[in-house]
């Protein structure tokens, strides 16, 4: 790679690249989904309880409700569930005309429930498929320690939305405005990993560490998956090829973002023949877990602006890769761009 | 086609922790064992259709946020993969069919992305 290189044009960089990259919708996993699973009932529930008795008359059960404008009550016998009543149920007592009855003749005893420790996606699935609209809500001692509604799950996802939303905001509002923030003539943040040689169990967890970073900081999705494969490549190289392991470095300034990776060793005798697609010397061994297609390096160069490879058998390997990104909008000099990254790691 | 369809029509395993795999919709699919084919060439939300069964490919997976991964011909990742999936919200389903026996059915039900 010449080292006059300059930004490649949009253009360009599709050619070289090969089949675009998507990245539909970037961070667009349900969070709801998530979150009906992370929250629960007892999370959402109302604790605040009117109960009544089997023998209440109907009458002072409707005047709960009238009072405290609720559609139901629990009905408690020595602290035991022992029936739900429901306006409904009340309005056959007045059919009746027998708003005196104990509540215990019109109450519905076959109650569902949900429990407290559950997460309230069990509680959505129940309103559905029962087509109820309040739930009591039992401890681990099937005790009676709340009610739930629709309302309350709404409440509750709302709450948790709003919380978790300010709280990622922060956290990429403080990343995104860090080269704002910090003055200086050239503003770089490095980020640097220590990856163990043969160690597969670790695969992968520096790029997925990279790639939260990249978003925190505001980057482009398209450029964050770009990166993540390159970054991937190399880290899973480290990891195959050399003797003792070696340094994954990342560089992120507002107008590019340079990864490197260093080891002491093997080397690469021929560093034009590891471009060639299908070019591999891993061992059957780490062929047979799907590595060692020859596709590395080649995925590298189709996801980066600028690849170079230096190596001395023998003495080792140094992989410094770039992208550029276009359009920045931080004000930052553009000084620099063609200057080596730091050698000292 | 959510994920519970596919599931319940290919009757494949959940090896991973249970859910309500209802609200997943996968994007369209891609099957190879390479893992850097997989890293060019899936696309977030797509189904991945493999044979490797190591650890590896939770983190393919994860990076690549896919929608789940069918595993064929029963090749089974050990309990350290399955433990790893689950932290990191990746799916993992199991199958006797051969990959192409996989991507066969898929497309019959419409998954031709």
């Amino acid at each position: 790679m010449s080292p006059q290189a300059r930004p490649l044009t949009e253009q360009e960089a599709h050619g070289r690249r090969g089949r675009p990259i998507t990245d539909h919708d970037a961070h667009e996993i349900s969070h709801v989904e998530a979150l009906s699973y992370d929250l629960k009932i007892r999370d959402v529930m109302s604790n605040v309880m009117r109960t009544a008795s089997p023998e209440m008359p109907i009458e002072q059960v409707l005047e709960i409700l009238r009072i405290n404008r609720i559609s139901g009550l629990p009905v408690l016998e020595n602290d035991i569930l022992v029936g739900i009543v429901s306006l409904e149920d009340i309005v056959r007592a007045m059919r009746n005309n027998d708003l005196t009855a104990a509540t215990s003749q019109y109450m519905t005893r076959e109650v569902v429930t949900v429990v407290s420790y559950d997460p309230i996606v069990n509680a959505v699935r129940t309103f559905t498929e029962k087509q109820l609209g309040r739930l009591p809500v039992l401890d681990e001692n099937r005790k009676l320690v709340g009610m739930i509604t629709k309302g309350d799950i709404t409440r509750g996802i709302l709450v948790a939305l709003e919380k978790d939303y300010k709280e990622e905001e922060v956290r990429r509002y403080r990343a995104s405005h860090l080269f704002e923030d910090v003055i200086s003539e050239r503003t770089t943040l490095v980020m640097r990993y220590t990856i163990k040689a043969g160690d597969f169990t670790q695969g992968g967890k520096a790029s997925s560490h990279i790639k939260r970073a990249l978003l925190r900081l505001g980057a482009d999705p398209q450029i964050t998956r770009r990166c993540c494969i390159a970054v991937y490549e190399a880290e899973m190289n480290l990891i195959i090829h050399t003797t003792n392991g070696g340094i994954l470095k990342l560089e992120v300034e507002p107008h590019r973002i340079t990864m490197s990776t260093t080891d002491d060793g093997p080397g690469i005798a021929d560093t034009e023949v590891v471009f060639e697609p299908g070019y591999s010397t891993a061992t059957e061994q780490v062929r047979e877990m799907g590595f060692g297609a020859g596709m590395g390096l080649v995925n590298m160069k189709r996801c980066v602006d600028e690849i170079k490879l230096e190596s001395t058998v023998g003495k080792g390997t140094r992989l410094v890769m770039r992208i550029f990104i276009p359009n920045q909008t931080v004000g930052v000099s553009r000084d620099g761009q063609n200057d080596e990254p730091s050698k000292n790691y | 086609m959510n994920l519970q369809k596919i599931i319940d029509q290919l009757k494949l395993t959940v090896l991973t922790e249970s859910r309500d795999f209802t609200g997943i919709t996968p994007a369209g699919g891609y099957s190879s064992d390479l893992l850097s084919c997989v890293m060019a060439g899936a696309k977030k939300g797509d189904l991945w259709i493999t044979l490797q069964a190591h650890l590896n490919i939770v983190a393919v997976a994860a990076l690549n946020e896919l929608a789940a991964v069918i595993i064929t011909e029963n090749a089974q990742p050990d309990a350290a993969s399955i433990a790893k999936a689950n932290q990191q919200g990746v799916i993992l389903l199991s199958t006797p069919q051969s990959t192409y026996e996989v991507n066969g059915r898929l497309w019959e039900l419409g998954l031709r992305n």
